[in-house]
């Protein structure tokens, strides 16, 4: 085992930090009522419950989401139906869709979606592109020789081609279930519009009325220690047998032919009939019919904080994602994924709860920056640091370790190897990784709403406004146009990986 | 499409009747906030609207942070309006009043904040019992009536808003005219409230102050047992009162003619039920209080005085047909006045209370949706 760089392990220790650190007011708060009142709000029957119901939900999405994304994934980079490149970036570009975006989209089309099948529906449909997205850039670095054997020996059928790289690639299934279940669980928007009784809409009330952040802050706790159970569940699934992945895209593999293709491509058009067209032709219908409330002044306005805020957040939090990208991808030992796993902590923090974190030490710490556009963009590093870590890290430990071994024998130091072969190398997943960064900056509400300088309004601050008031008029043009703008990014995301 | 003509023709007309209650404010206000010193001198003593003998806005100036839980659509051009007037520069941060009153209890004295201007009175005495607030002025206070404004006398009511029942004439001959008949089996499935709306809250802190704890709890239980249908936001209830997806709605007075405004009365077949002399008829107010550690407390003080003004309690009539709180002014037409009305007897910093009314709506099974 190789000590990894120090001027690698500082950085990731400081961008740790910047996630862990919303932890300590939790903390604080918590226990200001005594370590009796935690354990008796945890002990209740309705927290219980609660914990029941959010699980059966996270687990539920993310389980579909798997049996959804697989497949769609191996029919776009193995499989030898037309446009597979179209297909890829459009299963891709749900990720712009906001939650509730989606989920007034389709309640305020049929109300008695209300409840479990709406939550349910809606974030399937809204983060399936989470386990899609790390499954396509596995399959795509798929050692063909392993396919070919398999051809061979007569297990040509595409069901069981899909089984066999599904078992190679469980790793990126496993990560994507990961962020799906962790998504699902810090979700505020699906669930509110839903109307599902969910964690985050307790702790939402809770804060909200501003005056009993005690339990909100137990319940965040709760939320933290199933997260970290989530993150444990993860590593076992992860196995270790990634070695099967070859250092770079093999993009000139061979496709396989696809037995039945209709019912391949009736499959991927469902599922973007569902994900896709439907929110658009929801929002175009409201634009057509409702025109805009706003002047083309105010949306540009909210369009260009939305993008200078996420771009920010985006450069920001690759450089803080890089080191511990690389540390966990390429020097695995108990301590980097231990780094690693800490950045997934706040992924399991409703925004909301980061952002009233951030105000209680903003104001305290960071005065001069306090609902400046710094603090917003500190927030959203804690936010996104894990999407960012996670397409890094996938990146990175699919360099081989031969490549180190052979830097090494010519004379090539530590930090050397990491600047001169395994950044280069790494670049496609930092693109992706920044994409990524952006897409969920520019859809961010609650951090954005509580943290965003006086007077900035973005895309999703003025869409929330309106949508909070079912006025179709003023949110058309804003769900258009984050709709619009976050598919850039995530057509970068999808491409690249 | 003569339905989108007539939408847009509509919406232009709001935008012209909007313009014309904007010139009129600039006309009343240059007279009231102006601070010149003709304006003073020749104003006669009987109409004076805000300007006292201790008028705050004679000295104030230089800028203000306001905390405002109200939308930007319904108060940005009252902001700047006021600006004009006073040459005080206003930054608006809007958001939702409860989370602004978390935002300023958890920032504690290190707010930024200079003005909360609430939705609602609960978020304000939220605020007023952190100690947060500084009195305001008896020039401002005195305009209010003292059901309407806090007793502790550091935030003024600006605006009132009546819980009515909204009934569906072609679901419902006789709607329930207080909260006791809504328990009615006739009723059951057939209602539907906000449950994290804060109006709806505020009626249900009322209960609990005016029956107590134990009638509350009975009270809402035997709501519970009818079985109510929960929608995110009162304007959803509205809707789906005004689509018969249910026949009665717990709202505020106006989301009927916000809906009348958008679409045309011929449009919209859903009715207000008043409850007069009942809790459920209880009116509650939007309001202003100026935070204490603000570097501009001249400032705060003038900005509550000119939502206290005539223009000011026009402009709300005008554009959120809410009620006035200041004497002698007329409501919007066609509605009850306050008087009429005869509300609930409640001191409105009670409704801050907000905590244990939670409590006790997560207790029966009400407050999650």
């Amino acid at each position: 085992m190789t000590r990894p760089p120090l001027a690698l392990v500082l950085p990731g220790l400081l961008a740790a930090l910047t996630s862990i650190a919303p932890l300590a007011y939790l903390f604080d708060i918590a226990s200001d009522r005594g370590l009796d009142f935690v354990w008796d709000e945890i002990w209740q029957q309705r927290t219980i419950e609660l914990v029941a119901r959010s699980l059966f939900l996270a687990a539920s999405v993310s389980i579909v989401s798997v049996f959804i994304s697989v497949p769609a994934a191996w029919l776009v980079t193995r499989g030898d139906i037309p446009f597979r490149s179209g297909w890829r970036v459009l299963l891709a570009l749900p990720l712009a869709i906001p939650s509730y975006l989606a989920a007034f989209a389709w309640i305020s089309w049929r109300p008695s979606l209300a409840g479990f099948t709406g939550a349910f529906v809606v974030l399937t449909l809204v983060t399936y592109p989470y386990v899609f997205l790390p499954v396509c850039a596995a399959l795509s670095r798929l050692n063909p020789a392993i396919e070919e054997i398999a051809v061979i020996h007569g297990r040509g059928r595409s069901l069981q081609l899909i089984l066999l790289a599904a078992r190679q690639v469980r790793g990126s299934i496993a990560t994507g279930a990961l962020l799906v279940a962790l998504y699902v669980l810090s979700d505020f928007g699906a669930v509110a519009t839903m109307r599902y009784d969910a964690f985050t809409w307790v702790i939402y009330s809770s804060y909200r009325s501003g005056f009993n952040p005690s339990r909100a802050a137990i319940l965040a706790i709760v939320l933290v220690l199933i997260a970290l159970a989530l993150l444990f569940g993860e590593k076992i699934l992860r196995g270790q047998n990634e070695s099967l992945l070859s250092a770079r895209s093999v993009d000139a593999n061979p496709r396989h032919r696809v037995s039945i293709k209709p019912v391949a491509i009736a499959f991927l058009s469902t599922i973007i009939v569902f994900a896709l067209a439907f929110p658009i032709w929801r929002v175009v219908t409201w634009v057509y019919r409702y025109g805009s409330e706003d002047s083309m002044a105010d949306i540009a306005t909210a369009l260009w904080h939305s993008v200078f805020f996420s771009g920010l957040a985006a450069l920001a939090t690759i450089q803080l994602a890089l080191p511990i990208g690389i540390l966990a991808g390429r020097y695995p030992s108990r301590s980097t994924t231990l780094l690693e796993q800490s950045t997934y902590v706040t992924h399991a923090l409703p925004g909301i709860v980061i952002a009233i974190s951030m105000v209680f030490l903003g104001v305290r710490l960071l005065e001069p920056i306090y609902l400046r556009t710094p603090l917003l963009v500190i927030a959203y590093v804690a936010l996104f640091l894990p999407v960012a870590v996670g397409s890094i890290r996938s990146a990175a430990e699919q360099i081989p370790d031969s490549l180190d071994e052979v830097s090494r024998s010519l004379g090539l130091s530590q930090w050397g190897i990491v600047r001169r072969v395994t950044l280069p190398l790494l670049a496609p997943g930092l693109l992706s990784a920044g994409a990524l960064v952006v897409l969920a900056g520019m859809k961010e509400l609650p951090a954005t709403m509580l943290l965003r300088p006086t007077g900035s309004e973005t895309l999703a601050t003025r869409l929330w406004t309106y949508t909070s008031v079912s006025d179709y008029a003023g949110a058309g043009p804003y769900a258009l146009a984050i709709i619009v703008f976050v598919s850039i990014p995530t057509a970068i995301a999808s491409r690249r990986l | 499409m003569p339905l989108t003509r007539s939408l847009k023709t509509k919406a232009r007309r709001k935008a012209a009747l909007a313009m014309a209650s904007l010139t009129t404010l600039a006309l009343l206000s240059l007279a009231a906030c102006g601070g010149s010193e003709t304006s003073e001198n020749t104003q006669p003593a009987s109409t004076t609207a805000t300007s006292d003998a201790n008028d705050p806005c004679e000295t104030a100036s230089g800028s203000l942070t306001v905390y405002s839980g109200r939308s930007e659509k319904l108060v940005a051009d009252l902001f700047s309006q006021f600006s004009t007037d006073t040459d005080i520069d206003v930054e608006v941060r809007y958001g939702d009043s409860g989370e602004l009153a978390g935002q300023i209890l958890t920032e504690g004295n290190a707010t930024p904040a200079d003005v909360f201007f609430s939705q609602d009175a609960g978020a304000l005495g939220a605020v007023s019992e952190a100690g947060l607030f500084i009195e305001l002025e008896d020039s401002i206070l005195n305009r209010v009536a003292a059901m309407y404004r806090s007793e502790s006398n550091n935030w003024v009511g600006t605006s009132g808003r009546a819980r009515v029942v909204l009934f569906n004439p072609t679901l419902v001959a006789t709607p329930p005219t207080s909260i006791d008949e809504l328990l009615d089996p006739q009723w059951k499935g057939k209602i539907g409230f906000a449950p994290t709306n804060a109006s709806w809250q505020s009626f249900v802190t009322a209960l609990r102050v005016l029956r107590g704890e134990d009638d509350a709890r009975t009270w809402l239980e035997a709501f519970d047992a009818n079985k109510p249908v929960a929608y995110e936001k009162n304007g959803a209830v509205r809707d789906a009162v005004n689509a018969g997806e249910v026949a009665l709605g717990l709202v505020n007075h106006y989301y009927l003619y916000e809906k009348i405004a958008a679409e045309g009365a011929e449009n919209v077949v859903a009715q207000n039920q008043y409850l007069p002399g009942d809790i459920g008829g209880l009116v509650n107010v939007a309001g202003i209080g100026a935070l204490e550690n603000s570097d501009n407390p001249e400032g705060s003080q003038c900005l509550a005085s000119y939502l206290v003004s005539d223009s000011a309690q026009g402009f709300f009539v005008e554009k959120s047909f809410e009620y006035p709180l200041v004497d002698g002014l007329a409501p919007f037409d066609g509605l009850p006045t306050l008087e009429e009305l005869d509300p609930p007897s409640i001191d409105l910093s009670d409704l801050q209370s907000i905590a244990e009314t939670q409590e006790l709506l997560n207790d029966v099974g009400l407050l999650s949706l």
